[in-house]
């Protein structure tokens, strides 16, 4: 269960996809970082948040038969790694597509869906995952 | 109600979840001859939303689509309105939601409206207005559900989830909303109480007293607003909760089966509650030319209807460079499951057994 403050604090990267730009070497990481942990003082102050274009292709990926209880109702589900155009990678379910139709290299896009709920009463959690595009 | 300057869709575009379920499977559940019920209902099918979805992600879905047909970034989003009787939080907007998912927080006005099957059509008015009167530059009205029947209630057999999203504005325009009018009254034929998961409904009492009533009274005072009638009209959507009450209203109003068949979509998906008209003008629209004229009439009980008097413009040529999906392509995805895959999705079961 995640706090709620924290929920909130990542609703941008959650839904949006806002990770950051170090403006001295414009390397870029998701989740967004403060620092860049290679050019550590000269990006202080000096990282940018930017939104992905939410395209990318996976790189590799696997089914889950023994979900975790959250995720009991989507079992079997497909996760994969997501290398996005901007070049970081993200980890994130597979909907819409059969597992044989999976394959590294297939192009996928990401969409909003439900990924969990704090419990019946409480909040919902909503964020990215991802599906399959044609081009 | 005439907007008192020019207004319309600049982007349009619709989401329905691929799961689908047939009448038949439902009825052997329960002892009934399902096909019978499908044919009586003229459903052939109805869609079933993943457990990953619900309103928020179909309204966003619609919405980012349809953002991208009207070509418009997300800082010129002045109003978001999401209509839907099965918003998943009772207190907690969904359209706060939608529009932080479009990046569109937060200046802007947001609200969740709800009027059974016709809180997507408010929400069409709502930003009429606004536009018309110069407050805002764009607004999204957005009509979706996830509708709930109980289990071996005959609502089964048609409940179903989708929903679609509309870019109201000015200037360049694929449609123009010309005219609007409503008809409302207090008609207790199907409701659903606070903190209850199924609604009830009235039978019968929710055709002539209800449905037909409003239907027909609404399209008929708009046809006298605006001195139009059936024969002026290329394609008409009407509210479609199964598949005979659209049929026997237009026939009733003077429509033929050729005007309505494009947004005529019960059949394959089921009733998409509030996501219905605006998913059936959607079709609609999809292959409409420039020029045609548009009859829209929504129902919603409790009772009221909203009828729209729309003209497409030369502008709808331009949607095929966007790469969104018609409501067709989307629709022909679908994925059939069993009554069992169905009751865990809709949560009528549960692991553990709560």
């Amino acid at each position: 269960m995640m706090p709620i403050p924290r929920f909130w604090r990542e609703i941008k990267q959650r839904y949006k996809g806002i990770g950051s730009v170090c403006k001295n070497c414009e390397k870029m990481y998701f989740p967004p970082r403060k620092i860049c942990p290679e050019c550590r003082r000269e990006s202080f102050q000096n990282m940018e948040p930017v939104e992905l274009d939410g395209r990318g292709e996976v790189v590799t990926y696997t089914e889950i038969h023994e979900p975790h209880t959250e995720f009991d109702k989507h079992s079997p589900y497909i996760m994969a790694i997501v290398e996005m155009k901007e070049g970081v990678r993200l980890t994130g379910h597979l909907v819409n597509v059969d597992l044989e139709d999976v394959e590294s290299g297939m192009k996928v896009e990401a969409t909003m869906r439900k990924l969990g709920e704090e419990s019946r009463d409480g909040m919902i959690y909503y964020g990215y995952k991802f599906w399959p595009v044609d081009e | 109600m005439k907007p008192k300057e020019e207004v319309g869709i600049k982007g349009y575009a619709g989401y329905v979840p691929k799961y689908r379920i047939k009448p038949k499977d439902i009825g052997e559940v329960w002892g009934e001859d399902g096909e019978v019920m499908g044919r009586g209902l003229k459903i052939e099918s109805k869609s079933v939303p993943a457990p990953d979805e619900d309103v928020v992600t179909i309204s966003t879905q619609a919405a980012k689509w349809a953002m991208q047909r009207a070509d418009i970034d997300s800082d010129e989003i002045d109003a978001i309105y999401v209509g839907s009787e099965s918003h998943p939080y009772a207190v907690k907007p969904t359209a706060t939601i939608v529009a932080a998912s479009l990046a569109a927080t937060p200046h802007l006005t947001a609200a969740d409206y709800e009027f059974a099957c016709k809180a997507g059509t408010a929400a069409f008015q709502t930003c009429m207005g606004l536009v018309s009167s110069g407050m805002i530059t764009n607004g999204i009205a957005i009509g979706a559900d996830t509708s709930q029947g109980a289990p071996g209630d005959a609502l089964e057999y048609s409940t179903a989830a989708g929903g679609a999203a509309y870019i109201i504005g000015a200037g360049d325009l694929l449609a123009k909303l010309k005219h609007t009018c409503s008809y409302t009254t207090d008609t207790p034929d199907f409701w659903r109480r606070e903190g209850k998961k199924y609604p009830e409904h009235g039978g019968r009492f929710t055709g002539k007293p209800a449905y037909f009533k409003h239907v027909t009274n609404c399209t008929n005072k708009l046809f006298e607003e605006t001195g139009k009638g059936p024969e002026d009209f290329d394609y008409a959507v009407f509210h479609q909760p199964n598949g005979k009450f659209p049929r026997k209203a237009a026939k009733k109003i003077g429509f033929s089966q050729e005007q309505i068949e494009p947004g005529l979509l019960v059949t394959r998906i089921g009733n998409t509650y509030s996501g219905a008209v605006p998913l059936g003008l959607a079709a609609t629209l999809d292959q409409a030319d420039p020029g045609d004229n548009i009859l829209v009439t929504g129902y919603g009980s409790g009772a009221g209807s909203d009828s729209f008097d729309i003209e497409v413009t030369k502008n709808i040529k331009k949607i095929k460079d966007h790469k969104v999906p018609t409501i067709k392509e989307i629709i022909s995805e679908e994925e059939f499951i069993s009554y069992s895959i169905y009751a865990k999705f809709r949560e009528k079961i549960s692991a553990g057994g709560e």
